[in-house]
């Protein structure tokens, strides 16, 4: 037998995964509607802050079922969807040329750095 | 039985409603078609639970001696329910589901919105809370109507025999009870064969957009909102009032 195992990283899904206009097969409707990935903003002035993934069929739906799963307990003010097949992400194998470097450059953080007496409010 | 005048059947009415479509929603729960719908459904479930509650609530003061919202939720028999038929009608498959959520949040809305300027204030309150839900309930429902007439092949044959099932239900909505007449001429409720019309432009609307035809010259099932049930009721009831009954006053 030969079973091939292959991993995606999250949000990096290939088209013919994410159907939407896909085969429509006996599939089930779950499998035919696309990932989107959510994002909500939880008061003005703040960021919008990934929150999870749902299943709909397009756009519209997606912000509607946001809302439903998501905002339930006050959790925003505002939705945010994308397509998960749109959304990139860095390789998790990669994360020791990626980001180890910066372990030892100290001196990039501003506490790297005494500062004269003078300067105030820093 | 309890004690009732117009005002109390009319709230009644209007808390049956809500509780009955909370409940045949609520069937849902744990069986939608995808997660996150079967979560939409129940969240309009409850919010149509919180809906007769309050309606119950203000019933229950205005009868006084010892009446609960649970007494009059679950103690009641089936002629004493003065729902309309749509909202006990078993809940059928997805497309039924829809189109009676539908087909009753477009009236709800036009209701709600009248109700506001009810000179009754606690009612006028109620209604500009539950506005707000029923505008998403609405918009939602709208959304699926028109998904369903204008998807595919099977979902246009299920939503269309929705509009078949469903549609000689809707008359009794706008038919004006006794109690719905009095109340209109206190101030206190509308009369909602003044609503029709505009409902009537809403479903054309939609419809036209879901590329569903308007049924015409169907005869219009009524009785509910006078005590008449179908042959469903008895088994809704059932169901929710079971623990009430089996376990007088038992409490969460």
């Amino acid at each position: 037998m030969n079973i091939q195992i292959r991993k995606y990283y999250y949000g990096d899904i290939p088209e013919d995964k994410s159907a939407g206009g896909g085969t429509p097969s006996g599939k089930t409707v779950k499998t035919d509607w696309p990932l989107w990935e959510v994002f909500i903003r939880s008061k003005q002035g703040l960021d919008h802050k990934h929150v999870g993934s749902l299943h709909a069929a397009d756009a519209e739906m997606a912000i509607e079922n946001a809302r439903d799963v998501y905002t339930r307990r006050m959790e925003g003010v505002s939705i945010w969807v994308v397509e998960s097949k749109y959304m990139h992400a860095s390789n998790p194998g990669e994360a020791e040329q990626l980001y180890e470097p910066a372990n030892d450059k100290i001196y990039r953080h501003p506490t790297f750095y005494d500062l004269p007496d003078a300067v105030n409010h820093m | 039985m309890i004690a009732t005048n117009h005002i109390v059947s009319y709230l009644l009415h209007l808390a049956d409603n809500a509780l009955l479509l909370a409940q045949r929603n609520a069937e849902w729960c744990g069986h939608g078609p995808v997660l996150e719908q079967d979560i939409a459904i129940t969240n309009i479930s409850l919010d149509l639970l919180g809906q007769s509650r309050n309606f119950y609530q203000h019933a229950a003061t205005l009868i006084g001696d010892g009446a609960t919202e649970d007494r009059l939720a679950y103690l009641r028999t089936e002629r004493e329910f003065k729902n309309c038929l749509l909202v006990e009608l078993p809940r059928g498959d997805w497309a039924f589901t829809i189109l009676r959520q539908f087909a009753f949040s477009a009236y709800q809305q036009l209701l709600f919105r009248e109700l506001r300027n009810s000179s009754d204030d606690q009612l006028a309150a109620i209604a500009a809370k539950s506005l707000k839900e029923v505008d998403y309930h609405l918009r939602w429902s709208s959304e699926w109507v028109i998904r369903l007439g204008d998807g595919t092949e099977e979902s246009k044959v299920r939503i269309q025999h929705a509009v078949e099932e469903i549609w000689p239900y809707t008359g009794e909505l706008f038919l004006t009870a006794e109690y719905e007449a009095a109340a209109a001429k206190d101030g206190i409720g509308i009369d909602p064969g003044t609503l029709h019309t505009l409902w009537m432009k809403k479903v054309e609307s939609i419809f036209d957009e879901a590329t569903l035809p308007l049924p015409v010259g169907v005869f219009m099932q009524s009785g509910g909102k006078q005590g008449k049930h179908t042959e469903h009721m008895g088994y809704i009831l059932a169901e929710l009032q079971y623990l009430q009954r089996a376990y007088p006053n038992s409490e969460w």
